[in-house]
């Protein structure tokens, strides 16, 4: 015994007929479902008005941002990946580096780049998530390394903004080796005292968080970030339960210890000048510093 | 003995020569001519097989359950006078992370290592080989202890990864990983490392950032494991042997492509064949490169270090 039933058999609209966002107006927050027109949302930074959650934005965005003026000079923006090993799955990997250039009008999975924040410089490499998921290929590891060496030369602080999935599997232990590579240049840096900040911004996984993105003087991140070691995929295989709420979420890693703030985009510039400010910029030193 | 799918033709072979004997010895016949034919036949295929290993026979040889482990190599290398120390100071010991202070040739050395389990229930206590943030966090520990008496220090691999878990990232694992590499690219005192069996990925290279880094023949090291590799990329884990051919896992690729320093010779069969003659082989090579590495200042060396794993990549300028 049915309680309702349709009364007249086959009513249907045609696909033409149907009703539809024209596409690339309007995002749609995927945490509150809110509908907001794409151009307020992004001059609203790529965040959410109404519930402030954090888009993936690319790098020229971190850029205009952080930079004043939204002026800054680009370097090493040629250098690309190469296939050493001839890797091949469903597809070949050199076909997968032209197909990723084609889609992101980029060059690698991260950019680099030099100039002002709030009248301080600093140098600012930022990974890019649509390039074959901000993988860290041996160029990703050769661009930090020349950022890095930059920073040295022209003693200015450096920010490295992670987007990234890891290791690229597409070049194996060559890419698990720039984990070193990287690391042992932010030794460097270190040694001649000058600041490296460390934004976290989802994802950032596995070799990434594994080498530069947790080595920061100070590592923070955008809210809400999903951030850690091994996707949450791979542990809930592994471990065969559902796991918690709110795990491996920048929050998480504030309160279980691994980073220092949590940043809200709108304040990013200003906490960071701040930053470089009181321990570099400054010019005051302590009297019983040498 | 355990034979690995690809090493049945030989199993076979010794079983027909088993039973020959025991025929022999019951009925009282010669049977001489026979078994000397049969064991020159298992030698001549043994030959072939193993010269001839694919990628993914490496991987299956690298984990064969009879395959000498982190402890047997320090039980076998050292003279008899290992001092275990255990802790992270931090939270506990991490019983799939092993190491201390011995000689081997008069020369102290801290050894460290992943130790993997050899039966069902030890394997459970050393999490398979496993390590979770507190391992590399008590590796890391017993490394500046050998930094501030100067000693060097050995450290053999031997790990499917770094142990993905709640608790894992909870405590930090992508940290505790990023704070050993990078606080081994400065260590003062020579560092050398042998691949003894898995090395894969992050995990290995929580304690693989070394002066001279070896692989033994039958081993293997890449940024993923096949398996997982098959997985990621074909959504599935039947192309585990086309992922351990593409990810150039192999002492000779790895060699070839220029990152590690040299191979270690195994018996024919793998390590487990003759432990005693990889043993030989760890310590001679052992001897030769500390010897090497000593005659370096500490800035040196880590100069080098440095410029050695700078150079590591392929890409266009």
């Amino acid at each position: 015994m049915v309680w309702f039933k349709r009364k007249n058999q086959g009513i249907f609209t045609d696909s033409k007929d149907k009703k539809d966002f024209p596409k690339g107006l309007w995002f749609k927050c995927p945490k509150c479902k809110t509908l907001i027109p794409k151009e307020e949302h992004n001059a609203n930074l790529g965040v959410c008005r109404n519930c402030d959650y954090h888009s993936r934005i690319s790098s020229k965005k971190y850029f205009s941002l952080l930079f004043d003026n939204g002026e800054y000079i680009v370097i090493n923006e040629k250098l690309t990946s190469k296939d050493p090993l001839k890797f091949s799955d469903t597809k070949s990997y050199t076909e997968r580096i032209k197909m990723a250039k084609g889609e992101t009008k980029l060059n690698e999975a991260i950019c680099t780049a030099h100039g002002k924040i709030n009248n301080m410089k600093i140098a600012i490499a930022s990974m890019n998530f649509e390039f074959i998921g901000g993988s860290i290929s041996s160029a990703v590891g050769e661009k930090i390394y020349r950022i890095i060496q930059f920073c040295i030369r022209k003693k200015i602080p450096l920010m490295i903004i992670s987007k990234s999935g890891g290791a690229r599997m597409m070049e194996s232990a060559f890419s698990l080796m720039q984990l070193a590579k990287t690391s042992a240049q932010l030794s460097l840096l270190s040694e001649q005292k000058i600041p490296y900040i460390s934004l976290l911004t989802d994802p950032t996984f596995g070799g990434a968080t594994a080498s530069f993105s947790m080595l920061g003087d100070i590592n923070i991140a955008e809210p809400d970030a999903l951030i850690g070691f091994a996707g949450p995929r791979v542990i809930k295989e592994t471990i065969g339960k559902d796991l918690p709420e709110g795990f491996q979420k920048s929050e998480f890693l504030l309160e279980k210890g691994f980073l220092d703030f949590v940043v809200h985009r709108k304040n990013l510039k200003n906490k960071i000048s701040n930053f470089i400010k009181l321990v570099y910029y400054s010019k005051k030193e302590f009297k019983g510093r040498k | 003995m355990e034979y690995l799918d690809f090493e049945h033709p030989i199993k076979e072979l010794k079983e027909q020569l088993d039973k020959t004997v025991s025929i022999g010895k019951e009925t009282n016949t010669d049977v001489s001519e026979l078994t000397k034919e049969l064991n020159s036949k298992i030698h001549s295929l043994k030959k072939k097989l193993y010269s001839n290993l694919t990628p993914w026979q490496i991987v299956q040889l690298s984990r064969h359950p009879e395959r000498p482990y982190t402890l047997d190599y320090i039980n076998a290398l050292c003279d008899d006078n290992f001092i275990e120390i255990h802790g992270d100071r931090n939270f506990k010991d991490d019983k799939a992370m092993v190491g201390g202070w011995c000689s081997i040739d008069n020369q102290t050395y801290m050894i460290i290592g992943q130790q993997k389990g050899k039966n069902t229930k030890t394997r459970k206590y050393r999490n398979f080989g496993m390590a979770n943030p507190e391992g590399y966090r008590k590796a890391l520990r017993l490394m500046k202890m050998a930094e501030k008496f100067n000693h060097p220090i050995i450290t053999l691999i031997d790990t499917p990864g770094a142990y993905p878990g709640i608790e894992a990232e909870s405590r930090g694992q992508g940290e505790a990983i990023a704070r050993n590499i990078y606080e081994m690219i400065n260590l003062s005192v020579p560092v050398i490392s042998f691949i003894i069996g898995e090395g894969a990925s992050g995990g290995a290279l929580g304690i693989g950032v070394a002066d001279k880094v070896f692989m033994l023949e039958n081993t293997w090291y890449s940024v993923i494991s096949p398996e997982s590799c098959s997985s990621i990329l074909w959504r599935n884990w039947d192309n585990k042997e086309k992922a351990a051919e593409s990810l150039k896992l192999t002492p000779k690729n790895m060699l070839k492509n220029k990152l590690i320093d040299g191979i270690i010779k195994e018996p024919l069969g793998g390590a487990h064949q003759k432990p005693e003659v990889v043993f030989k082989n760890v310590k001679d090579c052992l001897n030769i490169n500390v010897k090497k590495l000593h005659s370096l200042s500490s800035k040196k060396r880590i100069m080098e270090r440095i410029e050695k794993f700078s150079k590591m990549g392929v890409f266009q300028d």
